[in-house]
């Protein structure tokens, strides 16, 4: 079973993020990088199917050329091999966009599976995956999670809808899903994993022009406040027993 | 011309196409409101008391299971028949599952999740959370119309749709879905075993965020919750790693709560937190980072690391 996966690149999760000069973007160029945690659950549903059907796992990734950190990471963890497609206006593009990218440089390629995460944690469209899968041409399936590629015609999955409803939905492959977090416990490199991934083939696609973008950030802002927030400060000992005044005098919820 | 896309499952209308058809509403004077399936007439009835200029249905078999191919089939028809400057859905798992399918078969990228819009310059921009809700933006549609654009649950109030003085007229609008066009094949939606835990009857819940760092440090907020006498309950992330089960899990793919007092440990409040949180009489939150989202919603907040505060606040309620 030959496996696709896609992988963004995102700041790190605690990194202190302000808004750019322009207002249009965030600062980012002195930011720390890691990969989109949903996408780390589609890298992992895709290690352990090759596990069970054997085959191997691609990962995919757009964007500027810093992303091979992520590429790096994907491969010490078990990746056989990556596409890279390369832009520097990846690193915002819209979903559109950036799938539309991918689509050309996966086309020429044999996959049975794609798996993406479910949604990015910077612009989080929640939009890859399934634009993917309509330029790839391939059925889709979002927020799986369980899979079941043990069948003969196709494949098996368990899809989360709302409030606390499950759906099973078999489709033909090649197929397209995009995978919910928390599916599987993630793992981490080993030693020998990030040694074996100096020697993977990394395939470089440079595209010249990206399709034109379908939208774009007039202005990025911190929200409005919904509430006025008291913050209480001093000693955590000092802050603590004013809190517990406020909550028992002023809330009046102890 | 706005096109409203409501939601329905087996003949019964989700009542959140009432936000959207409300959002549409304030947005534009001609709206239309498309809803698909099969055996839908009721649906369409009831959908027809909104003042809008029609309810277009679109009524076939293969439409009476819910498949994204079936749906980016039959809607695409509409949209390039109906031409509106505007297709809007509830950015409910349905829309997620189809909706940037039928935007991309026109060619176009649906602007998902938004919490609101404003004219600026002739223009129509919508506004919607970014990087996890740290940040808001204001999004410019490019491109030529229809644009697709998904309404945040709960952004706008449903019982706001104007109702008309009578009925709007109803159209079948026809299509057609080529033999395998549908290539997922859905079994019935089913619900797991009862949830065990009912959060949505607690007065009090303490709930922990990937600020509590690993599973080993959780007895800090349980002795708080015990201390408080509150249920536990956590962020996605949480119970994703495993450190509390699913059914303690609060937010969009949780339980949705409203309790006296919520405590919040270490959580940043992502946009899919506080949509099942922010009804709370009291939030406090705790966190380290005096820029984290959930101080836009809480009334009293303690920036700090919770390690040091946890066990002072503990210390404090049994002081009382």
């Amino acid at each position: 079973m030959n496996i696709a996966v896609c992988v963004k690149q995102v700041v790190t999760r605690d990194w202190p993020l302000r808004v750019n000069e322009s207002a249009e973007w965030v600062r980012d160029y002195d930011a720390s990088f890691e990969m989109n945690e949903p996408d780390a659950y589609a890298l992992e549903e895709a290690l352990r199917l090759k596990e069970q059907h054997g085959g191997e796992v691609v990962v995919c990734v757009a964007g500027p050329p810093r992303v091979t950190q992520v590429i790096r990471e994907a491969l010490a963890r078990g990746a056989d091999r990556a596409i890279h497609v390369k832009h520097e206006q990846l690193a915002f593009a819209d979903a559109n966009v950036v799938a539309s990218s991918l689509a050309i440089a996966m086309l020429p390629e044999q996959f049975d599976l794609v798996l993406t995460g479910l949604q990015s944690d910077d612009q989080g469209f929640g939009q890859t995956g399934v634009i993917l899968a309509e330029r790839l041409g391939l059925p889709h399936a979002t927020i799986v999670m369980e899979v079941d590629a043990g069948g003969v015609n196709g494949i098996r999955v368990k899809r989360e809808l709302e409030g606390g409803w499950f759906q099973w939905v078999s489709m033909p492959t090649p197929a397209l899903l995009t995978i919910q977090s928390g599916i599987n416990q993630l793992r981490y490199a080993t030693l020998k994993g990030i040694m074996a991934a100096k020697r993977k083939e990394v395939r470089s696609v440079e595209p010249e022009e990206l399709q034109p973008a379908g939208q774009h950030i007039v202005r990025l802002y911190v929200p409005e406040k919904e509430k006025a927030t008291r913050f209480i400060e001093g000693s955590p000992e000092a802050a603590s027993r004013a809190l517990v005044r406020l909550l028992c005098e002023e809330a009046r919820v102890l | 011309m706005i096109l409203v896309v409501a939601e329905q499952r087996n003949g019964c209308l989700n009542p959140v196409s009432w936000e959207t058809v409300a959002a549409a509403q304030q947005m534009g004077d001609m709206v239309k409101i498309v809803v698909a399936g099969s055996a839908i007439d009721g649906v369409a009835g009831e959908l027809a008391a909104a003042a809008v200029s029609e309810v277009l249905v679109v009524e076939h078999s293969d439409l009476a299971s819910y498949t994204p191919d079936g749906f980016v089939e039959a809607l695409s028809q509409v949209v390039r028949m109906e031409e509106p400057d505007l297709v809007l859905c509830a950015h409910t798992y349905q829309t997620r599952d189809y909706a940037p399918k039928l935007a991309a078969r026109l060619d176009r990228v649906l602007i998902p999740d938004c919490i609101g819009s404003k004219m600026e310059e002739g223009v129509r921009l919508f506004i919607r959370p970014m990087f996890q809700g740290k940040f808001v933006a204001d999004i410019h549609p490019d491109g030529a119309i229809p644009h697709f654009v998904s309404m945040q649950v709960g952004a706008c109030r449903a019982d706001s749709v104007v109702r008309g003085s009578a009925p709007a007229e109803i159209r079948a609008v026809p299509v057609e879905v080529g033999s395998g066009v549908i290539r997922q094949r859905p079994d019935a939606p089913f619900k797991e075993a009862k949830q065990a835990v009912d959060l949505t009857q607690a007065e009090k819940i303490v709930a922990v965020g990937r600020g509590i760092k690993g599973e080993e440090q959780l007895p800090i907020a349980q002795e708080l919750a015990k201390a408080l006498g509150a249920e536990l309950a956590a962020s996605r992330p949480i119970c994703d790693s495993g450190w509390l089960p699913m059914d303690r899990q609060i937010g969009s793919s949780g339980q949705t709560v409203a309790p006296k007092l919520y405590v919040a440990l270490g959580i940043s409040g992502a946009i899919q937190h506080l949509v099942g949180m922010k009804g709370a009489k009291t939030i406090v939150a705790i966190n380290k980072d005096a820029d984290a989202p959930i101080f836009e919603v809480s009334d009293y907040g303690i920036v700090g690391d919770l390690f040091e505060i946890v066990p002072a606040f503990i210390t404090a309620l049994n002081e009382k």
